[in-house]
């Protein structure tokens, strides 16, 4: 296990209230495992994901909870230890690779950059290393010498993996990184992802609004509503028997190229201000088998199976949700 | 009334506007009200205010009359002495109010109407028209403005008031204008623009409906940037005795102490104080533009860091 | 509704003829060409939901500006109800022809100003388009509009800012304004994109149900699945040219042109296990002077010689359904595997 994540809670603070937007996660993740973390905007995912790679910032507040890499619990780590820490041992990839990436700058600059940020300073020993990640990425080393704007959105995203890689660190954090691209360059980034981790044998923390496109990729999901996990487990499990009725919800809500067309029903309403959170169970607003607990409850973490929930409905085992 | 559309009544999934929450203008008074900065400034503005309306409350001589003896220092009957002509400073610095605090705020409306005009014109005609303004405005831009103002100032006969107005407009707007064409230019590709022209607005309506309430908050600061400006450049001005030397302001005072050597005279309170309600003028209104600008860019906001617990 | 039965239902609402666009790029020395969009011919009939799919730089958004009238083409010809747009001249035919083929924007965030309530537009386009109707009937008609919509309670929305509605509540309001007077074809610019996931089912099934009620649209969006979901046909862009059309099950069951074909494996779906395609890593599509020949050739793993001389031109498949493609339309019926 490199990555434990326990009781993690962030707040932001304004002048309208306390906004809670990570409410007590717990994960863990083992080396060379890929996690994904889905939800929809709003759901606090970017800044559990931000507060993992210690990169919070007024208003956002870790209240309180650990993230312990390696051993290490990174939030109490002091700055210069921290960024001994950075980029060796985990990297993060942006969403948007435009504006992650100095326009003024050659790609080969911005390396070297990393590489004298980490007392790494035989540019010629440097080189080869590029020359090393580019190709693991698909990209030509004749590329070096090229600005950001002159790559298409594909490439660009790819330098930044080839940037996160550089250091060969155990695990890349990335947010989104495929938003941005068309479904044509977003599915090749996603299989050459997955290739990359298969041979050099990271872990993938993977945030994202699209849940199909992590299906086939990812071995672990949480799936996050209104700041808190409501479903933790192996993907291919949550896929075929969503247990909450937030994921059964979202995972209905996908057109499907194949099979019959069916009228869908998606998830009626739209997720709360984390300001304004409703009593009890967060969803239960939305939800279609809402009970009266439901309100005045919040849900404890249930085991089903391998899967973790944040559900009333399975407190008592006997309970079958339908869930196709 | 027919209704315009059935849909078989309400569609099936109706989304309900749950908790509509207002308050973005009342969180924006709230926001200046607790910003220090906005608190003096308006302060200041206020009294100065008071001051220029009712000067014969506070102040019971008449500040041009020659009636007492001259170069008196300070005493109850004359608080900040006389001038070397016999008048009563305290009354000068008083009435002088006026005409300073209506100079500033005529000359900053004025400047700013015209920066408006000009400024979202050229970025919202676009094309030749843009050019062809922007040149104008670069042309201004680089125009010396003091020396200008010298110039003007010094051809014309007396006119006062009304001249150093002028001087101030003509060569303050150009400022107000670029930056308010490039926040109008980032304006000009939101859908909603498009969206207005093609319901059919026209093209005058599209200015003044949806552009420049959008941008009421750079037209503010660049009104409080123009009055500041308009407070120094017309002390300046009128201390070099352009523009009449007989009205009652801070300006022609500093000009009359000047030229009596009031610093060497024993009475260095007729040059001081104008001096001191010219820097007050002026830093109310700066006040003022840095509050506005706090507010409006929560960025700039005073930070607060707290320690994490783990 | 009057207004659909006097229209014959054969004949179509938009003729697009040889449509062409070019912008000029570059310094006035080697100034170069940007084909947004080559020889479009389509036509859209009453009542029934086009997609028009693509990537970015497939020349999607500028066919709806140019329908919408926003630029004038470089060639080719739009017709509505048989005449040509581009002689609209009077200020009430063009206010006409806006109403009845409006356009709706993609982004919630920027489609709505943001100074103005949200029945600031609503109004002022009743006003413009509609101004028989007094005050109160105004006001009237854009409750029961925003009813029709969905959007609840509809008295108390006329009043919000923009700020205080969701993504998807804002896209509603675009969906008002747009049939606030009686449009015929709807233009919808990818209208779900930015939209969490679970809010776009929503909007779709708005689609279907004003599609239902007699209204045509034009659904532009680069996601095939939310094609499918509501479209009666289909049509495919690459480069600024169609590349195959036809209804949508036909399409997608049966895809010829291989760039369709790329485009569907690339859809996620969970239940397909995926296939390692390193191969193609997306480029953008080369639209500047871009000649003679397919634009899709070198990214195509089927090219051949004449790919690079002759563009394809569209050929039938089957009923209604047609490809552009020198390899695979050599033998229609049999599948070229890809």
């Amino acid at each position: 296990m490199i990555l434990e994540v326990n009781d993690l809670c962030v707040d932001y603070v304004s002048p309208q209230g306390i906004a809670r937007a990570v409410d007590l996660v717990n994960f863990s993740l083992d080396a060379g495992e890929f996690l994904s973390i889905v939800g929809e905007s709003g759901c606090g995912k970017t800044t559990l994901l931000f507060s993992i790679a210690q990169l919070l910032s007024p208003p956002a507040e870790l209240v309180s909870g650990s993230v312990t890499f390696k051993g290490e619990n990174l939030v109490t780590l002091d700055k210069s230890s921290l960024r001994a820490v950075r980029w060796r041992d985990f990297s993060v990839v942006m969403q948007s690779a435009m504006n992650a990436l100095n326009p003024v700058l050659t790609i080969r600059a911005q390396f070297v950059d990393v590489m004298h940020a980490h007392g790494q300073k035989n540019d010629v020993e440097s080189d080869k290393r590029f020359a090393e990640v580019l190709r693991l990425v698909g990209i030509d080393a004749v590329h070096l010498r090229s600005y950001a704007h002159q790559l298409s959105g594909g490439m660009r995203q790819r330098v930044m993996i080839a940037m996160a890689l550089l250091l060969s660190p155990d695990l890349i954090i990335m947010d989104e990184p495929t938003s941005a691209l068309d479904v044509v360059a977003q599915r090749s980034l996603m299989v050459q992802i997955k290739e990359l981790q298969e041979k050099l044998g990271f872990a993938v923390i993977f945030v994202t609004h699209d849940i199909s496109l992590v299906s086939n990729f990812s071995d672990k999901l949480i799936v996050m509503y209104a700041g808190s996990v409501v479903e933790d487990g192996p993907t291919r499990e949550i896929f075929e028997h969503p247990s909450h009725p937030y994921t059964q919800g979202l995972l209905s809500a996908f057109p499907s190229i194949h099979g019959p067309k069916v009228r869908l029903k998606g998830i009626p309403g739209s997720p709360p201000s984390l300001t304004q959170l409703p009593t009890g169970c967060p969803f239960h607003p939305r939800c279609a088998y809402a009970m009266e607990s439901c309100s005045t409850v919040r849900p404890p973490v249930t085991p089903v199976g391998d899967v973790k929930v944040r559900c009333l409905l399975f407190e008592n085992a006997e309970v079958h949700v339908g869930s196709d | 009334m027919t209704a315009v559309l059935e849909v078989n009544g309400v569609p099936e999934e109706p989304d309900h506007v749950r908790q509509i929450r207002r308050g973005s203008l009342v969180n924006f008074w709230q926001a200046l009200r607790s910003s220090k900065k906005a608190i003096v400034g308006s302060g200041i503005l206020l009294v100065f205010t008071f001051l220029s309306l009712f000067p014969g409350l506070i102040a019971h001589d008449n500040p041009s009359a020659e009636t007492y003896l001259p170069s008196l220092g300070t005493s109850s009957a004359h608080l900040l002495g006389t001038t070397s002509y016999g008048q009563d400073i305290y009354a000068q610095v008083i009435y002088g109010t006026r005409v300073s605090l209506l100079i500033a705020i005529v000359a900053g409306l004025l400047t700013t109407a015209l920066s408006v005009v000009i400024g979202v014109s050229a970025a919202y005609l676009g094309g030749f028209a843009d050019g062809v303004l922007s040149t104008f405005t670069d042309i201004f831009l680089v125009l010396p403005a003091f020396p200008l103002m010298i110039v003007i100032a010094a051809y014309s006969k007396n006119g006062g008031f009304t001249i150093i107005i002028a001087v101030l407009v003509v060569t303050g707007w150009s400022y107000g204008a670029r930056q308010l064409r490039s926040q109008a230019l980032s304006l000009r590709n939101r859908d909603f623009l498009l969206a207005a022209q093609l319901r059919g607005e026209r093209k005058w309506r599209i200015i003044v409906t949806e552009i420049l309430p959008n941008m009421t908050s750079l037209i503010v600061a660049s009104f409080l940037g123009a009055a500041v400006y308009a407070v120094l450049a017309a002390a300046g001005l009128q201390f070099i005795g352009l523009g009449s030397v007989n009205t009652d302001s801070w300006g022609t005072m500093l000009y009359w102490a000047q030229n009596n050597d009031a610093l060497l005279t024993g009475s260095p309170l007729w040059a001081i104080v104008p001096g001191l309600g010219i820097g007050l003028m002026g830093g109310a209104f700066a006040l003022l533009n840095y509050a506005f600008d706090e507010v409006n860019n929560p960025a700039l906001r005073p930070v607060r860091r707290k320690a994490v617990s783990s | 509704m009057d207004q659909i039965e006097t229209e014959s239902a054969s004949e179509p609402i938009l003729s697009i003829r040889n449509l062409s666009h070019h912008f000029p790029i570059g310094r006035k020395i080697r100034r170069a060409q940007l084909h947004a969009v080559d020889d479009i011919n389509l036509d859209l009939y009453q009542g029934e939901i086009v997609a028009l799919v693509g990537e970015s730089g497939s020349g999607k958004s500028t066919l709806a500006r140019l329908l919408a009238r926003v630029y004038r083409p470089t060639g080719g010809e739009i017709l509505f109800e048989g005449r040509n747009i581009a002689t609209i001249r009077s200020r009430r035919d063009l206010l006409s022809y806006r109403s009845k083929i409006p356009l709706i924007f993609q982004d919630p965030f920027s489609s709505l100003n943001p100074v103005h309530t949200v029945g600031h537009g609503l109004l002022r386009t009743l006003k413009l388009h509609r101004p028989e109707l007094s005050r109160e009937e105004r006001r009237d008609s854009a409750i029961a509009t925003l009813e029709s919509v969905g959007l609840i309670p509809a008295s108390e929305v006329l009043n919000c800012y923009p700020y205080e509605l969701s993504g998807g509540q804002r896209q509603r309001i675009g969906f008002a304004q747009a049939i606030s007077c009686n449009p015929r074809l709807i233009l919808a610019d990818e209208p779900v994109s930015m939209l969490d996931v679970s809010v776009r089912i929503g909007l779709l099934n708005l689609m279907t149900d004003l599609r239902n009620s007699g209204i045509s649209m034009l659904y532009i969006t680069h996601d095939i699945a939310s094609a499918r979901y509501v479209a009666d046909r289909l049509v495919v862009m690459y480069a600024g040219n169609i590349v195959e059309t036809g209804p949508t099950e036909s399409v997608l069951g049966n895809p010829t042109n291989p760039y369709t074909r790329l485009l569907l494996s690339a859809v996620p779906d969970p239940m397909v296990a995926v296939k390692a395609t390193a191969g193609d890593i997306g480029d953008p599509p080369r639209v500047i002077d871009p000649g003679e020949g397919c634009r899709f050739r070198w990214r195509c793993p089927l090219a051949m010689e004449t790919c690079s001389v002759v563009t394809p031109p569209l050929l039938p498949v089957s009923e209604g359904h047609e490809a552009a493609c020198h390899v695979t339309m050599r033998s229609v019926g049999e599948n070229i595997g890809a």
